[in-house]
């Protein structure tokens, strides 16, 4: 008799044929991709996206989904994904990449997109750290926070304070732009942020930014408990969850 | 407004940077992506006067990184997309086109070349040969050509997309500051009146159908597992470098049998080699010139025969060695003499050249 195997239900839009897919356990990217997967799949749009994706964790997501993707170089995605979309905008484009991607090497990146309206759609993954290369200060460290660049603990009067990119990108962002704070910790209120942010684009409004509040177990060196309890509880003190613009003007 | 930006041809008068963007508007490509930076901005410039009569677009970017980005995403969308840039441009431009070179994306960069390290001067130099060649993480996997005159700027930026296009490999069009900005005749051209057929553009990603159902996904990526798994990857695209290499390389050669002094030059300095050289033949001395105007793929078995027929040579350059090291290499086992004229970031007169040559020829310099 064979044993009998409970698979877990895949969006259609992932490629079943990487996965399990290559992230950590713990890792907060299945659950972001996982969002971004439904949202697709409820948009019918896999025929339309392309998907960007950065260096760092994010370029695991490189046969990630049964989307057109290319892996791209060290922060420079948005203007990979601007550039398609501006030479054929039928395309749905979405950008995605890590803090330090988004906020650090490529930030002038982000900030000319944004202030551009260029109409993309960036989803940023934030979970404190630099972790493909090992666990060291990004800018979004939390203060106090030990890092492998940071081993007693993140200084803010020598490194200064995390980034808020929601805020900045919302502060400098134009009328039509979608902003975001989501957090795989509130999975259907991600989701409901990634799907409003997609949407956007396809109404052609322009700039479209969902930072998602995410885990590292591996460079936070935390057991689950830990873990759920930095992401869920402890980032959001910070990083405050919720919409920063929306066109009209109706934050949640 | 008429569909060709060129009926037929016709001769005009114009600075190189305008002989740029007609020649892009001629080759049909759609898309510029660019950063201001002299000597090369009359090339946006007249490409956002042009452009929008004929639906062409144009973003001007943030930076060089952005604008060679873009520009790898217009391509990725299957449109012939192009920049420009010089000097510190040209070192962050090296970033994108490295990603361009992994993934064999046909992009089209004009380089205008100003003086280096550094800021140094906006107006012209020949130092950017390294970068534009070799620059990058990787093995100079790009095709590039020297241009020396306007008529070259026109001719082979249209080439350049064709180059790219049907060989994959990141095309650089290599011309510099004096070129860029000065004004000659140049004849501009639909290139179909003349036969030639642009090589056609298809998507990467974005193509007809649903990914998984009913196609494959495209997934494109320049990062690797292991060792094994991207030397598989670069064996194949050396190996492919290297076979259409004799397609693509291209050099003039005047008078090099059995030369006395064969002048080594290329770009707007070939100009002034090739009025010296032509001279001094006419006065019966032995003297021929090579120009490469390849630097990528060079034309390595071209100037070997050349050169060793030669009693000596002479390497000129605004720049002190770039072209110089890469003749060295590909002379590489022959013993004939190698003499400089190196000028880094200034220009070199027909009457420098034929000076030296004089000197050279008496045997009255080493």
């Amino acid at each position: 008799m064979e044993a009998k195997q409970i698979l877990p239900k895949m969006p259609k839009s992932w490629n079943p044929a990487s996965k399990p897919h290559k992230f950590c356990p713990g890792c907060g990217h299945g659950l972001v991709l996982k969002a971004l997967g439904q949202v697709i799949d409820e948009l019918n749009i896999q025929d339309r996206v392309v998907f960007g994706c950065d260096i760092g964790c994010s370029l695991l997501s490189w046969d990630f989904f049964n989307v057109d993707t290319v892996q791209t170089h060290h922060g420079r995605t948005t203007p990979v994904i601007v550039g398609i979309k501006r030479a054929n905008p039928e395309l749905i484009t979405i950008a995605y990449m890590g803090d330090g991607g988004g906020y650090a090497i490529g930030s002038q990146h982000l900030v000319n997109a944004a202030n551009r309206n260029d109409n993309i759609t960036a989803i940023l993954v934030n979970n404190t750290v630099y972790a493909m290369t090992g666990g060291q200060m990004a800018p979004t460290t939390m203060p106090d926070q030990k890092t492998e660049t940071t081993p007693y603990g993140r200084d803010i009067k020598e490194t200064g304070y995390p980034m808020l990119g929601p805020e900045m990108v919302a502060a400098i962002a134009h009328e039509g732009a979608y902003v975001a704070r989501g957090s795989i910790a509130k999975f259907r209120q991600l989701k409901t942020f990634i799907k409003k942010a997609i949407e956007n684009q396809m109404a052609g409004r322009g700039f479209s930014f969902v930072e998602a509040l995410s885990t590292c177990p591996t460079n936070w060196r935390t057991n689950a408990e830990k873990t759920w309890d930095f992401v869920e509880n402890i980032m959001p003190q910070y990083f405050p969850i919720g919409e920063y613009k929306v066109p009209g003007g109706k934050e949640e | 407004m008429g569909s060709k930006p060129i009926e037929g041809e016709r001769k005009v008068f114009m600075t190189g940077n305008e002989a740029v963007a007609w020649a892009a508007l001629a080759a049909g490509a759609d898309i510029m992506y660019g950063y201001p930076i002299t000597p090369q901005n009359e090339i946006m410039q007249y490409w956002t006067r042009l452009g929008p009569k004929y639906n062409k677009k144009f973003l001007q970017t943030e930076d060089e990184l952005s604008a060679g980005f873009t520009t790898i995403g217009g391509v990725l969308a299957g449109r012939r997309a192009f920049t420009a840039t010089a000097g510190p441009g040209n070192v962050l431009m090296q970033e994108p086109m490295s990603m361009a070179e992994a993934m064999r994306i046909p992009t089209v960069v004009v380089i205008q070349q100003r003086g280096g390290p550094s800021t140094a001067t906006v107006i012209y130099s020949q130092q950017e040969v390294t970068l534009t060649c070799f620059g990058g993480n990787g093995e100079g996997l790009r095709v590039v050509y020297s241009t020396s005159s306007h008529q070259d700027l026109f001719d082979y930026t249209i080439k350049a997309f064709n180059t790219a296009w049907k060989y994959r490999f990141p095309t650089f069009v290599l011309s510099d500051g004096y070129q860029a900005k000065m004004r000659e005749s140049v004849v501009i051209y639909d290139p179909e009146a003349r036969g030639i057929r642009m090589v056609p553009t298809e998507p990467f990603l974005g193509k007809a159908g649903t990914p998984g159902e009913d196609r494959p996904a495209a997934h494109l990526r320049n990062t690797y597992n292991i060792e094994e798994e991207l030397l598989e990857v670069l064996s194949k695209d050396i190996e492919e470098y290297e076979r259409v290499a004799p397609e693509i390389i291209e050099y003039d050669a005047y008078n090099t049998e059995n030369a006395d002094l064969l002048v080594i030059a290329h770009g707007v300095v070939f100009r002034s080699a090739a009025m010296a050289v032509k001279e001094l033949a006419n006065q019966g001395y032995k003297i021929g010139y090579f120009r490469p105007i390849t630097l990528r793929p060079f034309p390595r078995e071209q100037l070997r025969q050349a050169a060793q027929q030669a009693k000596q040579l002479l390497v000129v350059e605004s720049a002190y060695g770039q072209l110089l090291k890469i003749v060295q290499d590909n002379l590489y086992g022959l013993n004939v003499p190698i003499k400089t004229l190196l000028r880094p970031g200034v220009g070199i007169t027909p009457e420098e050249i034929a000076e030296k040559a004089k000197a050279l020829l008496a045997g009255k310099e080493a």
